[in-house]
């Protein structure tokens, strides 16, 4: 199994510790993992911002660095989502829809396709996830709290499996966090509310450290705590899952 | 103004802003508890989403087969393609019967057509009768929730608004003293209104009958005391036969509230003795509507208003930063969908 290993761009250039730990994690699991040298944005804030036929280009790199690979697996669920859903303005092409079918979010690629969820680590702290909206509405990792039926999450999964970790319980399990990509942008106030009501309930809940599968996310999270002097960490859930404290 | 103008100045106020979204995520969570406990709910809702979609494929059919048993019961049947000819439709039939006193249920439609204001430049008084309603009517504000219209308001707001307009005493926000005021000032206005007019929630097309839901019972209260009653309903408002009104009405309250059904569901089906019943169907960018794919399922909606109370963004921002008649997530969906150079002109959020 050849798995093309996709490092969106803003974690690339900002958060290298998460390419880092998602590259580990795989290898650690056996996976035969490449990482395409020329890589770059899936197109996804184009796509977002009504652009989508100028960003036509930037995708069809994408299909061009990862067609050759058995799957292609990428820390964020949101750019994940965006080669998934949104790949469907470029010609359909049988490389079009090979990567699109086999592009997989970290946690769902390990879950589903790996078929493992305990992967040895311990991290002995109070952990909060937040669950992204792209990961669990359009990705579909988890069950939303306003739709009736059974529960399930892939990242509670993998997180209930961590040594050590203790999965603290939210009062809103599932809300946005304000972050929307360019809606951050054209929605400062909406957004930046958001975001310190999220990390507000992670507080509350006595989390110590805040997780998730989509580290856009997390990166407005992030900058919330940072900025208000919070007492939370905020990392990835690879950087957790390949953590052995 | 662009809805991140208004968000921006609805969050100057943060303990507001605080307040106003914990308010309707209680409302949130109590759909949640309360749909939960019903066995099949998706499947209730897929229902009723495919009872819809029969309906708007086969509109011109049921809105032809509802005029036509809605005449059968002897009940004034009027079309009108366009906000203006709504208005211009139910002032004559006020004209008719030389109304200056109207009393109004809730209804978004005649809000979107703006026939408040019409009518009040002809003379006539129009009172809503909805308390929220109300409540906005005099701070002389649009509804900014579509099932809670004054939701924006706090009790103190509500408090000084009814001392100025209703003479109440201050009561320090006492929310029973509060109620029982709007009570006597609404009872007065029923007992010497000519006319009543009332929104639609479902249209039988096989009975020609209206279900107007309520829980403040000021539909029926309305209606009876007139001596005619109007109905406005969108064309969209159509449900083939009497049986599905009970997916509906099971989706309706639970959706909107957590509440199991509305207090009031009332069957309006032929005029009372003596009296007058018009129904005015209405289309006003709705066929346009239906005739874009990207829109099209907007029109299944039946304004349970769930959408604006799961809306982290909705809740936060106050229904008043949309700038439209229906606020929120399908707000924006639905509204720029009937003035597209308005959506271009607008970033927004959904």
């Amino acid at each position: 199994m050849k798995v093309g290993l996709f490092i969106p761009c803003y974690i690339n250039q900002l958060y290298p510790q998460v390419a880092i730990a998602s590259l580990e994690l795989l290898e650690k699991l056996g996976v035969d993992v490449y990482y395409p040298q020329g890589q770059t944005c899936c197109g996804q804030p184009l796509g977002n911002s009504g652009y989508e036929d100028d960003s036509k280009g930037i995708c069809q790199l994408f299909v061009e660095h990862f067609k050759t690979f058995d799957y292609i697996v990428g820390p964020s669920g949101s750019c994940i989502y965006h080669v998934k859903h949104h790949f469907d303005i470029l010609e359909q092409t049988p490389e079009v829809q090979k990567v699109r079918n086999n592009a997989y979010e970290l946690c769902e690629f390990i879950v589903k396709i790996l078929g493992k969820t305990d992967l040895g680590a311990s991290f002995p702290y109070k952990v909060g996830l937040h669950k992204s909206c792209h990961g669990l509405r359009g990705l579909k990792l988890g069950s939303c709290s306003e739709v009736q039926g059974e529960h399930y999450s892939t990242e509670e999964d993998l997180l209930n499996k961590v040594s050590g970790l203790q999965l603290m319980s939210l009062n809103r399990k599932d809300e946005c966090c304000g972050f929307g990509g360019t809606f951050a942008v054209f929605e400062e106030a909406i957004s930046s509310k958001m975001g310190k009501d999220r990390v507000q309930d992670h507080l509350d809940s006595e989390v110590e450290v805040l997780t998730g599968a989509d580290h856009s996310c997390l990166m407005h999270l992030e900058g919330i705590v940072n900025r208000n002097k919070q007492p939370l960490k905020v990392m990835h859930i690879a950087e957790i899952l390949n953590s052995t404290l | 103004m662009s809805h991140a103008t208004k968000a921006t100045a609805f969050n100057k106020d943060e303990a507001k802003v605080n307040w106003h979204d914990k308010a309707l995520w209680y409302v949130r969570e109590k759909r949640d508890k309360s749909a939960h406990k019903v066995q099949g709910w998706e499947h209730l809702r897929q229902l009723g989403s495919s009872i819809k979609a029969n309906v708007l494929s086969n509109l011109d059919d049921y809105l032809i087969q509802f005029e036509a048993n809605a005449k059968k019961n002897g009940i004034h049947v009027h079309w009108a393609s366009n906000a203006e000819e709504h208005n211009t439709i139910v002032n004559a039939i006020l004209e008719k019967h030389n109304a200056k006193k109207v009393v109004k249920s809730k209804s978004m439609l005649t809000e979107e057509c703006h026939l408040n204001p019409f009518l009040e430049a002809k003379g006539i008084e129009v009172i809503d009768t909805d308390l929220g309603e109300r409540i906005v009517q005099l701070a002389e504000e649009p509804p900014s929730h579509i099932v809670l219209p004054a939701i924006h308001k706090t009790k103190e707001e509500v408090d000084v608004l009814f001392q100025k307009h209703l003479g109440t005493k201050p009561s320090q926000r006492n929310p029973e003293y509060l109620v029982s005021e709007a009570r006597k000032h609404l009872r007065d206005k029923f007992i010497k209104a000519d006319v009543a007019i009332t929104g639609v929630n479902f249209a039988v097309a096989d009975t020609g009958g209206v279900i107007v839901c309520t829980n403040e019972g000021n539909a029926d209260m309305g209606v009876h005391l007139a001596k005619a009653h109007i109905a406005c309903m969108g064309i969209e408002k159509i449900i083939p036969q009497e049986k599905h009104l009970g997916v509906f009405l099971r989706l309706l309250a639970r959706s909107a509230t957590g509440q199991p059904i509305t207090t009031y569901s009332s069957h309006f089906n032929k005029p009372e003795n003596g009296k007058e019943m018009h129904i005015v169907i209405v289309d006003n960018g709705r066929t346009e509507q239906l005739s874009r794919p990207d829109f099209r399922a907007s029109l299944h909606c039946i304004r349970c208003g769930a959408c604006m109370n799961t809306c982290p963004i909705y809740r936060r921002s106050g229904g008043h930063s949309y700038d439209y008649t229906i606020p929120g997530p399908i707000g924006s969906i639905f509204s720029p969908g009937k003035d597209l150079k308005k959506l271009a002109k607008n970033h927004l959020a959904m």
